[in-house]
C-alpha cells in the first residue's frame, strides 16, 4: 500500500473507531437507562446471574486455587533470599487481592460468559427474535440486554472475591501445608498486610468498573452484530478482545487513581 | 415452573457466599473495624515520626489499643500526632509513647508505656513523654562519625 | 366477525384463482395501507426505485417477488422495522409511517402482529409464556384470564399440547402457528406475515393456507403475506402486489396473472418440462 493510501486508510479506520465509540457510548446509556426504569425484571435478572455467575464459578475458582498455589511457590522462592519467608501470606494475598483477584476474574469471565452472552444476544438478531419483541412493543434493550448486562455487573466482584479466597487457599496449600511454613503466621501476615479501603476496597471496585466493561461490550458486540452466522462468531471472538484489553488498560487507570 | 427453584437457590448461593467472602476481606483480612473501642483522644509531639502514617496501630505490651488518627505539623515546628485509643483505658499521666518499627524493614507504630502515676489521661490531653522514630540514615552516619573520629587524622574528609 | 363471502367446500381445494371468483365481490375495498413512491437502496443497489400500492381493508394480500425483490423489505417498511429513502406509506386510522415517532410506531404496532419467517419465538421461553407475553407486558389482566387467551389463540390456529415445549422443539409447521397465535393474540386488525410456506412439506403448506383463510374469517384482519410459493398465492390472493425491478403491478391476482404484465405471467408460469423419471427408461 503506498504511503498516502496507508495514512488514509489510518484516517478512516480512526473516524470509524471513534464513530464506533461513539454508538456504544449511546447503547451504554440506554441500557442503563432501560435498566433503571421498571418494570425491573427480576426474574430475568435471576436467570441471567445464574448464566453469568454460577456457570462461572468452576473456572473461576479452580483457577484462583491454581494462581494461589504459582504464587505461593513464587513467592516463597524470592522471600527466603531475604529471609522474609513470614510474610508469604502478605505477598499472595495482596497480590491477588488488589491485582489478580479482578484482573483475571474478568479476563476468565470475558472469556466464557462474555463470549457467551455476545453470541446469544446476535443469534437473537439472527434469527429476528429482537424484531419479534419490537413488534409486540416490547424493548430489546430492556427485556432482554438490561438483565444480562447488570448481572455481569453484579455477578463480576463477587466472582473476583470468590477467586481471591480460593487463591488464599491454593496459597495456603502450598506454602504451609507442602512447603512447611506456619499455617498461624501465614494468615497473620495476610491480616497485618491487607488493609479494607486500601485493598480490599480498591479490589471490589476494580471488580465491579470491570463487571461494567464486559457487560456493556459483551451486549454491545451482540447487539450489533450483523445477522449472519459469521456475524455472531465476530460478535463472540470481538468481545473477548475488546473486553481483555479494556480491562488491562483500565486497570492501570484504576490503580494509579486509587493510589493517589 | 421448569426448574425455576433451583436456579433461583444456586443464585441465592452465589451472591451470598460472594458477600460473604467480601465481608470475610473486609473485616477479618482487612481489619476494617478497628471501629473497636476508641473514643481516648491523646496528643503526642514528636521531633521525628519517620515513616509512621494514619491508622498506624497504637499499642501496649504488643497489644493493640488503638491507631493513629492524624500527623500534622505543630505549632513549635514538632511533629503533632492525634492516637486514638481504647477509651475504657486508665492510662498513667506519665505515660510514654515511642515510635518503634515493626522488623528491619516493616512499618512503624506508636508503643505506649503506661508509668506510675495515680492521675490519669483524659481526653484531650498531651502525652509528656515521647521518643522519636529512629532513622536508620541518621544512625548509621553516627557511627561512622564515631568510627571516624576513634580513627587518627587524616580519614575524615 | 362473519365475512360475507361464501365458503368454498374445504374437502376439494379450490382451483388456483376460484377463491378470487367466489369472492363475488371487487378486490377494490377501501385501501387501510397505501404506499406512494417508496425508494430504497442497499449496497449500491436499489430495492425500491417507486413502489406504490395498496393493500385492501379486511383482505388477504399477497406479495410477491423473485427472490431478493424485496418482499420482506416491504413488510418490514409497513412494521417500522426500517424506513425508507423516499416515499411514504398512509394507514388508515394510523396517520404516516414513515414520519412517525418512537412513541406513536409504539403505538401503531399495538394493533399489528407479524409472523416472522422462523416464528422469532424467544428460544429460552416456552410455547405459552411466549404467546402470553404480549399479554403480561401490555396487559393488566390476570394469569387466569390470560391463560384464557392463550387458549382461544391456540384454538383458533390448531396447537395443542405444546404449552411447556420450547420453540427448539417444535417441528417447522408448529412453530408457524405458534409465531401466528403470538400474533393473534391482542386482536390486531393489520397481520402481517413473512413467508408463512416456506420450509414446509406440501400437506403442510395446504394446512397452513387453510388455517390463514380461517384467521382472515375469523378474525377479519387485513392480511399481507410475503411468499414466491405461486400455487398458494393464487389459492388464498384477494388482491396480488408484485415487485418487479423497483416497481409494484397490483390487481386481482386472476387478471395480473393471466393476462397484462409479461413478467407476471412468467413468474407463475407452470413448468412446462415432464417430471422426470414419467417415459421411457
Amino acid at each position: 500500500m503506498s504511503p498516502t493510501g496507508a495514512v488514509s486508510a489510518l484516517g478512516a479506520w480512526t473516524l470509524g473507531a471513534v464513530r464506533d465509540l461513539g454508538r456504544f457510548s449511546v447503547f451504554s446509556a440506554a441500557v442503563a437507562n432501560a435498566g433503571r426504569r421498571p418494570p425491573l425484571r427480576l426474574r430475568r435478572l435471576v436467570d441471567e446471574i445464574y448464566d453469568t455467575g454460577v456457570l462461572s464459578l468452576l473456572i473461576v475458582c479452580v483457577s484462583g486455587f491454581a494462581v494461589g498455589m504459582v504464587l505461593a511457590l513464587q513467592g516463597h522462592n524470592t522471600l527466603s533470599r531475604f529471609g522474609a519467608d513470614a510474610q508469604l501470606g502478605a505477598v499472595v494475598g495482596l497480590a491477588l487481592i488488589r491485582e489478580l483477584g479482578p484482573v483475571l476474574t474478568s479476563l476468565l469471565v470475558a472469556g466464557r460468559a462474555g463470549s457467551a452472552m455476545a453470541a446469544e444476544i446476535a443469534t437473537m438478531v439472527v434469527t429476528e427474535q429482537l424484531d419479534g419483541l419490537r413488534m409486540m412493543s416490547v424493548d430489546p434493550l430492556d427485556f432482554v440486554v438490561a438483565p444480562k448486562a447488570f448481572a455481569m455487573i453484579l455477578s463480576m466482584p463477587l466472582l473476583s472475591t470468590l477467586f481471591v479466597l480460593f487463591g488464599i487457599f491454593g496459597g495456603y496449600a502450598i506454602g504451609v501445608v507442602v512447603l512447611g511454613g506456619d499455617g498461624g503466621t501465614y494468615m497473620s501476615s495476610l491480616e497485618d498486610a491487607v488493609e479494607f479501603s486500601e485493598d480490599v476496597l480498591g479490589g471490589l471496585v476494580k471488580g465491579t468498573v470491570f463487571g461494567v466493561l464486559v457487560g456493556f461490550v459483551a451486549t454491545y458486540r451482540g447487539f450489533t452484530a450483523t445477522p449472519t452466522s459469521a456475524g455472531v462468531s465476530a460478535a463472540a471472538t470481538s468481545t473477548v478482545v475488546i473486553a481483555s484489553v479494556a480491562t488491562l488498560i483500565v486497570d492501570y487507570f484504576i490503580t494509579a487513581l486509587w493510589g493517589v | 415452573m421448569r426448574e425455576e427453584p433451583r436456579r433461583d437457590f444456586w443464585v441465592g448461593s452465589f451472591v451470598l457466599l460472594g458477600l460473604a467472602g467480601v465481608a470475610y476481606l473486609s473485616l477479618s483480612v482487612g481489619g476494617v473495624s478497628y471501629r473497636g473501642p476508641g473514643g481516648l483522644e491523646l496528643v503526642a509531639n514528636f521531633d521525628e515520626v519517620g515513616s509512621l502514617k494514619n491508622r498506624a496501630k497504637v499499642v501496649i505490651d504488643g497489644v493493640k489499643v488503638g491507631q493513629v488518627k492524624s500527623i500534622e505539623l505543630g505549632k513549635d515546628f514538632r511533629a503533632r500526632v492525634v492516637l486514638d485509643v481504647d477509651g475504657r483505658l486508665a492510662l498513667p499521666s506519665d505515660t510514654s509513647a515511642s515510635i518503634l518499627t515493626a522488623g528491619v524493614l516493616g512499618d512503624q507504630y506508636i508503643a505506649l508505656e503506661p508509668g506510675g502515676d495515680t492521675d490519669v489521661l483524659k481526653s484531650g490531653d498531651s502525652v509528656q513523654f515521647t521518643q522519636s522514630a529512629v532513622i536508620l540514615e541518621r544512625l548509621i552516619g553516627k557511627l561512622i562519625q564515631n568510627l571516624g573520629s576513634g580513627d587518627s587524622k587524616g580519614s575524615k574528609k | 366477525m362473519e365475512s360475507e363471502r361464501q365458503q368454498a367446500p374445504r374437502e376439494c381445494s379450490p382451483a388456483p384463482g376460484q377463491r378470487a371468483r367466489e369472492a363475488g365481490e371487487p378486490a377494490a375495498s377501501p385501501a387501510q395501507i397505501e404506499a406512494r413512491g417508496l425508494a430504497y437502496a442497499r449496497g449500491g443497489r436499489a430495492i425500491f426505485r417507486d413502489v406504490s400500492c395498496r393493500f385492501p381493508r379486511g383482505r388477504i394480500s399477497v406479495v410477491a417477488a423473485a427472490s431478493g425483490g424485496g418482499k420482506t423489505t416491504l413488510l418490514r417498511m409497513i412494521a417500522c422495522l426500517i424506513r425508507p429513502d423516499r416515499g411514504e406509506i398512509h394507514v388508515d386510522g394510523a396517520g404516516e409511517l414513515v414520519r412517525m415517532s418512537d412513541a406513536e410506531v409504539r403505538a401503531f404496532r399495538r394493533r399489528v402482529g407479524m409472523l416472522f419467517q422462523f416464528g422469532a419465538l424467544l428460544d429460552t421461553l416456552s410455547v405459552y409464556e411466549n404467546v402470553a407475553l404480549p399479554l403480561r407486558e401490555h396487559s393488566r389482566l390476570s394469569e387466569v384470564e390470560i391463560a384464557a387467551e392463550v387458549r382461544r389463540v391456540f384454538e383458533a390456529v390448531g396447537l395443542e399440547g405444546v404449552d411447556d415445549l420450547l420453540p427448539g422443539e417444535l417441528s417447522g409447521g408448529m412453530v408457524k402457528r405458534a409465531g401466528l397465535a403470538r400474533a393473534l393474540i391482542e386482536r390486531p386488525d393489520i397481520l402481517l406475515c413473512d413467508e408463512p410456506f416456506s420450509g414446509l412439506d406440501p400437506p403442510t403448506v395446504r394446512r397452513v393456507e387453510d388455517l390463514l383463510l380461517r384467521v382472515n374469517e375469523r378474525v377479519g384482519a387485513t392480511m399481507i403475506i410475503t411468499s414466491h410459493h405461486t400455487e398458494s398465492t393464487l389459492r388464498i390472493a384477494d388482491h396480488l402486489v408484485m415487485l418487479l425491478e423497483g416497481e409494484a403491478v397490483e390487481g386481482a391476482p386472476l387478471e395480473l396473472v393471466h393476462g397484462g404484465d409479461e413478467r407476471v405471467v412468467d413468474f407463475f408460469r407452470e413448468p412446462e418440462a415432464a417430471p422426470r423419471g414419467v417415459g421411457a427408461r
